[in-house]
């Protein structure tokens, strides 16, 4: 079963940033993402700055920047907010294209839309240079507590199967003539939903009755034992280095 | 369906997402330790396959309207499947999971969609439901009530914490009044998909496996011990 090992944000790909050993990218990408919401937002030049920054660890990764905001849009949803806010914010107002506009509104608008777009593109810069097992593997070595770990690699060892029994039962459905158009006419795949649910909750049971004939003491056995040295942490950290700088240039400026 | 819930980076100050991370942790403990006592051994496997439900679930688009669909969120439906200990580890890992391989929701706001969906949308919606029992237990049109109501509040006041942490450190310069508006508004005819879906669900479990939902959990007939009798 090759579950759990892939997922689509990731590119395999032999570069410094895919070899550093994978807690040292998740506090990376965390206090990358803290430094770019502690910058005052009026320091448009610093967040160029944080650009800049990302398009390096691109070229270091090998990621083609192409790639990656092709698959940013996944910030998409979120952005229903800073839209209204130039409409709906405090005076003064300015006007711009013939449109009354909040002066306020508009800078919240910026904020949000910068540090969210920063945000996902720091996370989709971590999924992509990261296998979903070795994240596991990086939570784990930050001391998560095991269950949560233990449970988030058993949830996605079994994921596929999961949303592969529900992609054959929905091709059933459809093969059968369901073609609903309007939410009250979605009780066959809520019924779906209850089967899913039984036919998951079932396969728990039988999973811990075969984990416990396996001598399931509970508590995984770590595998991997790589030593993460002192470089691995500077190199994974001095990007973060710079996007502190930056932070701090920000409140200097202004 | 579709929802603004999951909070990006920048929408509130940095000293609110920390406090709010804090709230996850502490919350997320306390759940994952009455969760053991309620699977003992059996966490691990149990937990992570409503986790990987939950996931699947998130997956599978209902129709709303022609040409517009959304999915399900499962909050209520897990709380009220698998008791609201075990429901809030599974829906604060999905979104840990989310953050991590999805970049869906902020990293920095991941305290803050943890205390919403994980913590307050899950606990509200099984207390609505448990507060309601007397009704679920009077057969399945209360049970499809109860879980309806509770997959409705589970959603309303998801998005209530959201317009909280807004009010407390929002970096945007709408009034809160207009977030209150738009958030609880949205959220209502969210929830009311959330609703209609939530208790067919849970219609369709408790069809067949009564035994199986966690919130009519005692009720069913006892057994009772007899002599044999010649």
């Amino acid at each position: 079963m090759s579950a759990g090992h892939a997922h689509p944000l990731h590119l395999p790909r032999d570069s410094v940033v895919h070899r550093l050993p994978p807690q040292v990218k998740i506090v990376a990408a965390f206090l990358g993402v803290v430094c770019v919401v502690a910058t005052p937002r009026e320091a448009f030049a610093v967040f160029a700055g944080f650009a800049v920054l990302l398009v390096a660890v691109w070229v270091a990764a090998r990621i083609p920047v192409v790639w990656i905001l092709r698959r940013s849009v996944i910030e998409l949803p979120f952005v229903v907010l800073a839209v209204l806010l130039p409409f709906t914010g405090p005076d003064p107002r300015i006007d711009l294209l013939g449109l009354s506009l909040s002066e306020p509104g508009l800078l919240g608008a910026w904020n949000i839309l910068v540090k969210g777009t920063l945000g996902v593109l720091i996370s989709l810069t971590l999924a992509a240079t990261t296998p979903m097992r070795d994240l596991l593997v990086g939570l784990q070595r930050l001391h998560a507590p095991a269950l949560v770990t233990t449970i988030a690699t058993l949830m996605l060892r079994y994921l596929d199967v999961i949303a592969g029994e529900a992609r054959r039962m929905h091709l059933a459905r459809v093969s059968r003539g369901h073609d609903p158009r309007f939410l009250w006419q979605a009780g066959a795949t809520a019924r779906g939903v209850g089967a899913l649910f039984l036919r998951s909750y079932e396969r728990g049971e039988r999973v811990h009755l075969a984990m416990l004939s396996r001598g399931w003491t509970g508590a995984m056995p770590v595998l991997v034992e790589d030593r993460t040295t002192r470089a691995d942490w500077a190199r994974g950290l001095a990007p973060v280095g710079v996007a502190a700088a930056l932070a701090v240039t920000g409140w200097v400026i202004l | 369906m579709v929802s603004a819930m999951h909070m990006s980076d920048g929408l509130v100050n940095a000293p609110t997402s920390l406090l709010f991370g804090a709230i996850a942790i502490v919350g997320m403990a306390l759940c994952l330790w009455r969760a053991r006592t309620d699977l003992d051994d059996r966490t691990a496997p149990m937990a992570g396959l409503v986790t990987a439900f939950v996931f699947a679930v998130q997956m599978i688009n209902f129709p709303i309207l022609p040409g517009a669909s959304g999915h399900l969120l499962g909050g209520a439906l897990v709380a009220i499947l698998v008791g609201p200990y075990v429901g809030a580890v599974c829906i604060g890992i999905v979104l840990l999971v989310q953050a991590l391989l999805f970049a869906d929701g902020g990293l920095t706001a991941l305290g803050m969609n943890v205390t919403n969906m994980a913590l307050i949308g899950t606990f509200v919606g099984y207390g609505v439901a448990v507060l309601l029992r007397g009704l679920a237990r009077r057969g399945r049109g209360g049970l499809l009530v109860v879980a309806f109501t509770a997959a409705f509040a589970n959603t309303v006041v998801a998005s209530l914490g959201f317009v909280l942490e807004y009010a407390i450190g929002g970096a945007g310069g709408a009034s809160l009044g207009t977030v209150f508006t738009l958030m609880v508004g949205l959220h209502a005819l969210i929830g009311i998909g959330e609703g209609v879906i939530t208790a067919a669900t849970v219609g369709a479990v408790a069809a067949v496996r009564p035994d199986l939902v966690h919130l009519l959990r005692g009720t069913g007939p006892t057994l009772v011990r007899k002599e044999a009798t010649a």
